[in-house]
């Protein structure tokens, strides 16, 4: 049975794929590169885009969510932002072409354009699987971002802010680093937009070698017409400890999958996102993580909060295979619901073949409580405020975990300005 | 100061009528004492002063200095100096009980057009007043009123009515779920806020409290109405002979 050839062409897929002819000329990368970005894009022409009839894809129709697709644009770059945390080391890419880089002890930075003119970056270039829509539009349109090594060891003062920035128009990058053994940094994935149409792709590729400790950032803030698809993929090596925050605070349709494997015994992954949703926006988390070997941990935390017309999707699948005992994962999925006509949709997976294993997950949808409100009020403080307040004690809780002071203070004002914005 | 006037007030959700006729006037610089068994409408009257909107008011009026609050929020009550000690404060979780005060205090200051209190001062008000009512500053950095017992809960009320400095006090069995120790600290805390400009009213079930509070005047309130008024003599009756016979005079 063929399901993908009934359906016609729409727009959007369309402009994607006509676009390829037209760009593929200026498109960095030797002949394997070449191969890997024709493979991708006669993938995608014959799946086309996914409906909510593939299950991936399921809350979160793309073919029928993505209407319009903004065009290149070269006069669409603009310049780097100031960092999220002063004195970070910024390496940024503007419009699909990397800028500048920072320069900071025990880090070297090498712009992926380089990489995929000499071929070396083609293996890399492999999609994830046949409904992986991110990889293949990415595979084939990817022109630039930074590649990041962190030498073993290395133990960064100051986070390094990786920034893409699209203010309108199209643009396609990657963030490929590797933590070297028992390295430790934050790292701030700064995915940046402005008012203009656009379209964005930005896959992260991680690797964090055995006994390092990551702290990553995606922080996203997008404006109100813009499209973007982001993936983060990490590999966890043995004692390897990973946390990774997501902060989604802007975007009209916005898909953010992480993928991330623990394949070194002891190794611990930390999922922890805020979806901030306004508008009509349509923001989709989906993550799987895997847990392959012995003695490894994690837990999802997902917050979100859901204002006017807005929908959320989180998608979180834990999956632990049979020689992976002595696992123990958690995942948690928690809304609060502002308006009748936002929604948000939860659809926590265990696939578990292991059975020595602590697995669970739970999700919840509330609205303010009145009496919370009551007691706020009645001391004084205004509706607007006193809600304000309790929303913003309703992420807080997991920003706080991060128990550093500057980049916890840094989030609450993001939370701020967007409660201010959306209140 | 508060002039409670034939108040009638139901549950919004199911008209059950609570506030039967309501009489009260309590005066600047008076303690008042309202007593009375369960169910006889005490935290109810006490919602109803502070705004809470699952109250319906159908008859009556409540006037404070002078003007009627009923068309006013809880907010705005609040920031015209009405103050409810809850029976059961909530716990709030994510919002640091610091904080809150310093949101409380500020919106309230804001609300008079006075200048907000640094962060400095505010410390140092704090600090004096949890001294005062034996309050650990450790505790007010965590989540307000989240895993405190019941008698520091019941402080951290306190707390919060002096730090506010609130004309018109209602304190909803305040001495519930005390022991004897922190019930002294508790009224002492009180007593230290009784002046000539500020009227408080002590709603309670039993005469313990009045022993430490000493009131001016006691209401007895039965079936959202009230039936009997006195001086702190009458507490003393009821502790004596309970409501029955109080009930059965005013039959």
């Amino acid at each position: 049975m063929n399901i993908h050839t009934s359906q016609p062409r729409t727009p959007a897929e369309t402009a994607l794929i006509d676009a390829f002819s037209e760009r593929v000329g200026d498109l960095p990368g030797n002949a394997d590169v070449a191969i890997a970005r024709d493979t991708a894009i006669e993938a995608l022409k014959i799946q086309g885009l996914p409906s909510r009839r593939i299950e991936s894809w399921h809350y979160t129709d793309f073919r029928t969510l993505f209407r319009s697709v903004a065009p290149f644009d070269a006069a669409a770059g603009s310049q780097p932002v100031a960092p999220l945390i002063a004195g970070s080391t910024v390496a940024a890419v503007s419009n699909g072409t990397a800028m500048s880089a920072g320069q900071a002890d025990g880090v070297t930075f090498e712009k992926l354009s380089e990489k995929l003119v000499d071929g070396t970056f083609a293996p890399a270039l492999a999609t994830r699987s046949t409904d992986d829509l991110i990889g293949q539009i990415n595979a084939a349109y990817v022109t630039d971002g930074w590649h990041v090594d962190i030498a073993d060891g290395a133990e960064l003062e100051a986070p390094l802010e990786l920034q893409n920035l699209q203010q309108s128009g199209q643009g396609h990058v990657r963030f490929p680093v590797r933590a070297g053994r028992q390295a430790k940094a934050t790292i701030i994935e700064r995915q940046s937009g402005g008012e203009g149409e656009a379209f964005s792709s930005s896959i992260s590729h991680l690797t964090v070698a055995d006994g390092a400790e990551i702290i990553w950032i995606i922080l996203r803030q997008h404006g109100d017409t813009s499209v973007q698809l982001g993936q983060f993929n990490a590999w966890l090596g043995k004692d390897a400890k990973l946390t990774l925050f997501i902060v989604n605070a802007g975007g009209k349709l916005v898909r953010q999958e992480v993928h991330v494997l623990a394949k070194g015994e002891g190794s611990d992954f930390q999922l922890r996102g805020i979806n901030l949703l306004g508008g009509d926006s349509h923001t989709d988390v989906t993550m799987t993580v895997g847990h392959v070997v012995e003695n490894t941990t994690s837990t999802e935390i997902v917050r979100n909060v859901v204002t006017g017309r807005a929908r959320g999707v989180f998608q979180g699948m834990i999956r632990v295979a049979k020689i992976a005992q002595k696992t123990d994962a958690r995942m948690a999925c928690n809304t609060l619901l502002l308006s009748d006509d936002g929604e948000f949709d939860a659809k926590p997976e265990l696939e578990i073949f292991a059975d020595d294993v602590a697995c669970g997950h739970g999700a919840t949808v509330a609205e303010i409580s009145q009496d919370h409100l009551f007691y706020l009020m009645a001391r004084g403080i205004p509706e607007k405020e006193a809600r304000g307040l309790l929303v913003k004690a309703f992420v807080a809780e997991v920003i706080e975990e991060l128990e550093n002071e500057t980049l916890v203070e840094a989030l609450e004002d993001i939370l701020e300005d967007w409660l201010s914005a959306h209140g | 100061m508060l002039e409670i006037k034939n108040l009638h007030a139901r549950i919004a959700e199911d008209g059950t009528e609570i506030i039967r006729g309501l009489n009260l006037s309590v005066k600047a610089g008076e303690v008042a004492a309202i007593m009375g068994p369960n169910g006889s409408g005490k935290s109810t009257l006490s919602y109803i002063l502070a705004g809470r909107e699952d109250y319906e008011v159908t008859e009556g009026d409540i006037l404070y200095n002078g003007e009627s609050i009923l068309g006013l929020d809880p907010a705005e009550r609040a920031a015209k100096g009405i103050f409810l000690a809850f029976q059961y404060p909530m716990e709030i979780p994510g919002v640091a009980t610091m904080e809150f005060l310093k949101v409380a205090i500020n919106a309230q200051r804001r609300g008079r057009g006075e200048d907000e209190l640094k962060i400095p001062e505010l410390l140092k008000r704090v600090k004096e007043a949890a001294g005062l009512l034996s309050m650990d500053m450790a505790m007010l950095k965590r989540p307000l009123n989240v895993g405190f017992s019941g008698g520091e809960k019941k402080r951290a009320e306190i707390l919060q009515m002096k730090l506010l400095e609130p004309k018109l006090c209602v304190l909803d069995e305040t001495d519930s779920g005390l022991d004897i120790d922190a019930l002294k600290i508790v009224s002492e805390g009180v007593n230290a806020l009784r002046s000539p400009d500020r009227a408080i009213v002590v709603i309670t079930h039993y005469q313990r409290l009045l022993d430490y509070i000493v009131p001016d005047s006691v209401h007895v309130l039965y079936k959202g109405r009230v039936i009997k008024s006195g001086d702190k003599t009458l507490a003393q009756r009821l502790e004596e002979n309970g409501y029955a016979e109080i009930i059965g005079e005013a039959a």
